[in-house]
């Protein structure tokens, strides 16, 4: 029982292909696709199960029963029915698109979305890259998924796919800096940028949300604004913009934007989990069992967020950003960096 | 003083597969010119800007490179290569502010247009 | 399943046997090096000949994130990190913006060349410079020796704020001036 890590898993697999192989290269080699298949396959998976568990938590919420004939009482092969759905829509291109950069969008944005998973610390010692400088390039990949919104809404050649992919960048780019800057507390205290090393700093001290309440707040909040989800959705709701730079995306490219979309929370919950939440730490389960458990229950918060807020307008979700989150954690930089300074003097 | 005309054929290749600085500085050079290219045929500010940013990547490519081919014990081209990034970021704010500016009064973002204190 | 497993061994083992004989390393090494070049390039020469200014602004997008690839390729990960979210994600998205807002209706002809005699006298100027570049380049015998410098993190730190603490707080000024110079004139001093 105490040895189901990812590692263990890996080590087994590992010997196995080294025996029908014999060579260690190629062993090495295969084993790295074999780890970008997991990857890819927990965010496939991510995908259909969230689209599912969205619609029941929504539902719930709001006293009601959600998808129930699909695949029995509950409802459970929804999914592969919207999924049936969307392959099957009529792919429409609007008149008078800028074709090539229009048709790249939705691919381009889910690049960076999926790019990240190799970053992330499943279990211990399980990082597909397991670089110096983790969370930076982490947060300069996620930086790249600004672009192809504005493509999107410059493309379709529609007024309301213009002024929503404008206004999603607006809302992008202010909410990056207080994400940076709530990320360095935690940087600070760990005293490295290495996503193992944060994780190891909190198994053998306490979880960094005591240490850093106000950047955990900073954090989720911010995240949410990323990932385009509701109280900051006004960009691609149904009722505001419809869909804002969305709008002229149909069948298979929508469920690429989509795709992105579930992947993006998913890993914003898994962030939240390492950098927050002591990552795969806990004391009797197996380490890829509590960061799981951590993870859902922070998707659980963030789709909580979604179907309890109302929407915010445009000039209050800037003013938010930059008048309140971006002053706060500078002061919570400020203080971490006292903080972390007279530790290290007294010790 | 290398004697270009003894070089064979598999003299080049081996050579272009073994990469070294020269590449990197070549690949700077090949970057720059292009940027100069362009920035001497453009009409328009902010394709100038675009141009000038390739310039600016091309050196960029030079520092960072020197940096890992050549024995230093210290970082020093990546720290300059850091400051540059940031001067050309600053830079460009400041000239695409302009360019809002020139478009609103002018209406046109040309160059040429653009010769009020002419004569 | 004993047979099978020679078998695959006996491949294997001629494979690799005949990859060391052609130096597989350096041949995958340098066909990452020349992939991420022509990626670079080819964008580049894009920004220049393209027609549409909004391609122009995106293949630069492109040439940035080539040579910040290459950054990480020449094991500095943290600069390909700062070249990924200063230019490619600030830069281009600034250039772009912009684009869009001092925007004519018809995009398809918004990035004009100057005349021919123009281009060819540029092309010629440009040329000339990569002439001279590659032929100071190809003719200094430059040994290649690379040091593994390790963590570039702490160690950029530590020049940051000791040897080099004064750019460091220039370029912090700079950056503040650059952020109100552009605000004021972006909105005008006068305007409320």
């Amino acid at each position: 029982m105490e040895n189901i890590t990812v590692g263990a898993a890996a080590e087994w697999l590992r010997s196995l292909i080294l025996y029908i192989i014999g060579n260690e290269l190629l062993t090495d080699i295969v084993m790295k696709f074999v780890g970008l298949g997991a990857c890819i396959a927990v965010i496939l998976t991510a995908a259909i199960v969230l689209t599912y568990a969205e619609r029941k938590v929504c539902a719930f919420m709001q006293v009601r029963l959600g998808p129930n004939r699909v695949g029995g009482r509950f409802g459970l092969l929804q999914p592969i029915a919207d999924m049936l759905k969307l392959m099957s829509k009529e792919d429409i291109i609007p008149n008078g698109c800028d074709r090539v950069v229009w048709a790249l969008s939705p691919m381009l944005l889910f690049v960076p979305s999926a790019l990240i998973y190799g970053l992330f610390p499943f279990d211990e010692g399980a990082v597909f890259a397991d670089v110096n400088v983790g969370v930076f390039l982490l947060l300069a990949i996620s930086s790249q998924s600004v672009l192809p919104f504005l493509m999107g809404g410059y493309a379709s050649n529609s007024k309301y796919a213009y002024i929503g992919g404008m206004r999603t960048v607006a809302q992008m780019l202010s909410y990056e800096a207080p994400m940076v800057f709530s990320l360095l507390g935690v940087v600070m205290i760990t005293g490295s940028m290495r996503m193992n090393d944060i994780v190891a700093a909190q198994a053998e001290n306490v979880w960094f949300i005591v240490l850093q309440p106000i950047a955990f707040i900073i954090y989720i909040i911010t995240a949410t604004a990323e990932t385009n989800r509701t109280p900051f959705d006004l960009v691609e709701d149904e009722s505001e913009i419809v869909a804002g730079p969305f709008a002229e995306y149909s069948g298979m490219r929508w469920a690429l934007f989509f795709l992105a979309e579930y992947a993006n929370l998913l890993s914003i919950s898994i962030l939240t989990t390492t950098f927050f939440l002591g990552g795969w730490h806990g004391p009797f389960l197996p380490g890829v069992v509590w960061f799981w458990l951590k993870v859902l229950l922070m998707v659980f918060v963030f789709m909580w967020f979604r179907w309890t807020f109302p929407r915010t307008r445009i000039d209050q979700m800037l003013s938010f950003s930059w008048k309140v989150l971006l002053p706060l954690a500078l002061v919570n930089m400020m203080f971490t960096g006292i903080g972390v300074y007279v530790w290290r003097s007294m010790m | 003083m290398i004697d270009i005309f003894s070089l064979s054929v598999m003299d080049i290749v081996n050579w272009s597969l073994h990469v070294g600085l020269a590449h990197f500085l070549l690949l700077a050079a090949v970057l720059f010119s292009i940027g100069l290219y362009g920035l001497l045929t453009k009409k328009g500010i902010i394709s100038t800007l675009m141009c000038v940013e390739l310039m600016l990547n091309a050196a960029n490519i030079n520092l960072v490179a020197f940096n890992h081919y050549r024995p230093f014990q210290d970082f020093s081209g990546q720290l300059m290569a850091i400051f540059s990034v940031a001067v050309a970021a600053s830079e460009v704010a400041v000239g695409i502010a302009l360019a809002f500016r020139i478009y609103r009064e002018h209406g046109s973002i040309h160059v040429d247009e653009l010769n009020n204190m002419k004569g | 399943m004993n047979e099978a497993v020679n078998l695959i061994h006996g491949v294997v083992n001629w494979g690799m046997g005949t990859a060391a004989d052609l130096d597989m390393g350096t041949l995958i090494d340098a066909s990452v090096f020349y992939a991420l070049m022509w990626v670079s390039v080819l964008s580049a020469l894009g920004v220049v000949l393209c027609k549409n200014v909004v391609h122009s602004a995106l293949l630069l997008t492109a040439s940035f994130i080539g040579v910040g690839c290459l950054y990480i390729y020449m094991s500095s990960p943290f600069i390909g990190a700062v070249q990924f979210l200063v230019y490619g994600g600030a830069v281009a998205i600034l250039i772009v913006m912009a684009l869009m807002l001092t925007r004519r209706d018809d995009m398809s002809e918004s990035n004009p060349s100057r005349n021919i005699w123009c281009r060819v006298g540029a092309a010629v100027i440009s040329g000339l410079f990569f002439c001279c570049m590659a032929l100071v380049t190809l003719l200094t015998p430059f040994k290649n020796v690379t040091v593994d410098l390790g963590d570039s993190v702490t160690g950029l730190a530590d020049m940051m704020l000791t040897k080099y603490i004064i750019p460091f707080e220039v370029a912090a000024v700079l950056l503040l001036i650059a952020m109100i110079g552009a605000l004021v004139l972006a909105k005008g001093a006068h305007e409320s």
